[in-house]
């Protein structure tokens, strides 16, 4: 009696291992396996960025150029004035970050510290223009900005950072309120008003979500096509984005100069990502948003 | 103990009174810069494009009140019903395949595996670099002849299709593109899976749960917000976006990928008809806000709220 349970007990153990072992086994084939199809398309980029123009359309395809043709990346990058989109991109993105830094950082205290009549209706307001479709405000915004005589110039990708963004103000809201209590009213009997708590207590002890503020915003702009696509008329005021749909246009076939200028426009956000994926996550998983 | 002299009541309350109606004053302070962007490009746009939307408006001329003429307009305008069911067809395809794959993604990493950090990665980057640079490259992986895929369906002696030049193809193509950036989503389950209360398995387990009844009573409930979430704002987001598709495709081909905001793109910016578009757009958000009150109701049905679900 007692023996044979003993034996259906190993047994069942054995199952169980197996089981888990089949379970491992499967798990990593299929990681493995989506890992490479996720990554391929990179490789495909980059092998395709330094190939000569007529390899770029064989068959089979290979994946390792004949040879490696760096300048294609030199040529690529001088076919456009790409030194002024890159230019043009720096003054737009950083003004988005600094712009939603500081914009969000004194909402979202308001939101997080103080109270006032109607906060929390005025808290809901704020995250529904989350859910307000693109191209409802859009056409009223462009004809604003014409109005303001500010088409065709940067400000209209530039100023509405400073009146912050929704998605932005949530995420800092949520991290403030994380922050004790305690630590505002120590300020505050040390004489501290508002505006020295913001700045000397909370902004130093929110760095993580204030960087998770600071990367969005920077990769969001960095890819940004519509707005430059409306508001921008002249070549000379073109960011990264439009400056590689102009190329795009343009040269439709040299494939090879297109993934080189293409990974160009990668490598920041890349930089970024690769260096401040921790902050990434925890971002999301602050706000269980995923940034746009 | 209890010695701490107590405050006269009356004076506290007048004293907090005071406080109240200061710290009032700094709340609407702090809060003003979004207070004015509310006010002009959220609150003050909507109603302005609801306006526009009644008048014929070339952006360069007067406005001239129409009435209901635009929406008349609408009623019978072919490109609109196209555009709209293009819209819905990339909506439903994208999201409902990428709340699939980011699940599955999620639980694959949630296996305590090893590298996991690594694989999160490689899967989470693609997300990250949407735009324009990651469309052309797509052009380059949908080329009928020479492209990576039909390369790779060769290899099985499979031709594969035109993918973005057949009208049937190519939204299919689209919404395939569009799973490769499902890891945004997957960051996200991934974080709601680790939050769910290892108890909750333990207690499964002592009832006899196995991995499957686990799975669809422990994990599925406690992730249904997360999901109901990631639908919403998954389905908003595709609904509206279109410069991918405009840089692929630009609607083509025969219409078969005009998406809504293209068209209104296309209406507004190229040919001018800021009424009409402003009417298009009108249109765009009530749909958008009926398909979410559906969402929420439905979700009665099939989410489950714990008091400390969320974090």
């Amino acid at each position: 009696m007692s023996t044979s349970s003993g034996i259906s007990h190993q047994k069942s153990l054995l199952g169980l291992r197996n089981r888990a072992i089949a379970w491992k086994v499967i798990t990593y084939f299929l990681l493995i396996t989506l890992s490479v199809s996720f990554v391929l398309p990179f490789m495909w980029m980059v092998s395709t960025s330094l190939k000569q123009s007529q390899d770029v359309f064989t068959y089979p395809p290979s994946f390792f150029p004949n040879s490696f043709e760096w300048q294609n990346y030199i040529k690529g990058w001088n076919v456009l004035p790409f030194d002024t989109f890159l230019n043009n991109s720096l003054i737009v993105t950083f003004s988005n970050v600094i712009g939603n830094l500081i914009s969000c950082s004194l909402v979202a205290y308001g939101f997080a510290r103080l109270k006032g009549r109607g906060r929390d209706i005025l808290f809901l307001l704020l995250l529904a223009t989350l859910m307000i479709p693109r191209e409802v405000t859009i056409i009223p915004r462009f004809l604003m900005f014409s109005w303001f005589g500010m088409t065709n110039t940067l400000w209209p990708l530039v100023l509405p950072a400073w009146f912050g963004y929704a998605f932005f103000i949530f995420l800092l809201r949520q991290f403030f309120m994380g922050i004790p209590l305690d630590l505002d009213n120590a300020a505050r009997i040390d004489g501290a008003n508002n505006w020295q708590i913001l700045t000397q207590v909370i902004i130093p002890l929110s760095q993580p979500a204030l960087a998770s503020v600071a990367i969005f915003a920077f990769i969001g702009n960095w890819s940004n096509l519509l707005d430059p696509l409306i508001y921008l008329r002249s070549t000379e005021l073109y960011t990264l984005a439009l400056g590689l749909n102009l190329f795009r246009g343009q040269n439709f076939t040299q494939f090879n100069l297109l993934m080189a200028v293409s990974i160009i426009t990668l490598i920041p956000v890349l930089l970024v990502f690769f260096f401040s994926q921790k902050l990434f996550v925890q971002g999301v998983s602050l706000t269980g948003m995923g940034g746009r | 103990m209890a010695i701490t002299t107590p405050t006269p009541p009356k004076t506290t309350k007048a004293k907090l009174g005071g406080m109240a109606r200061k710290e009032e004053l700094a709340f609407y302070l702090f809060i003003s810069p979004w207070i004015i962007g509310f006010l002009l490009f959220d609150a003050g746009a909507i109603l302005a494009s609801l306006a526009i939307s009644f008048t014929n408006w070339s952006a360069l001329s007067t406005p001239s009140f129409t009435g209901g003429e635009n929406y008349t307009k609408l009623i019978n305008d072919s490109l609109f019903y196209k555009a709209m069911g293009n819209s819905l067809y990339y909506g439903l395809g994208s999201v409902g395949l990428g709340t699939i794959v980011s699940f599955l993604l999620a639980l694959l990493l949630n296996q305590d595996v090893k590298g996991m950090a690594v694989f999160r990665t490689i899967f989470y980057l693609p997300s990250v670099v949407s735009g324009i640079a990651v469309a052309i490259l797509w052009i380059m992986i949908l080329h009928q002849d020479f492209g990576l895929i039909n390369s790779f369906l060769a290899f099985f002696g499979i031709k594969g299709p035109g993918w973005l030049v057949q009208p049937e193809w190519a939204m299919p193509s689209l919404i395939l593109m569009s799973l490769w950036s499902a890891g945004g989503a997957m960051v996200i389950y991934l974080a709601g899976l680790q939050s769910v209360p290892i108890h909750l398995y333990e207690a499964a387990e002592i009832d006899g749960a196995d991995t499957f009844q686990k799975f669809w009573n422990v994990t599925v409930p406690m992730m249904s917000p997360v999901i109901l979430y990631n639908l919403i704002v998954g389905f908003i987001a595709s609904i509206q976006g279109f410069v991918l598709v405009y840089i692929m495709t630009n609607g083509g081909p025969a219409n078969a990928t005009l998406v809504y905001g293209l068209y209104i793109y296309r209406t507004a910016f190229i040919n001018f008809q800021m009424g009409y578009a402003s009417a298009l757009a009108w249109v765009l958000l009530v749909v958008i806000i009926l398909i979410t009150v559906i969402q929420f109701a439905v979700a009665k049905y099939w989410v489950y709220y714990e008091g400390d679900v969320k974090q």
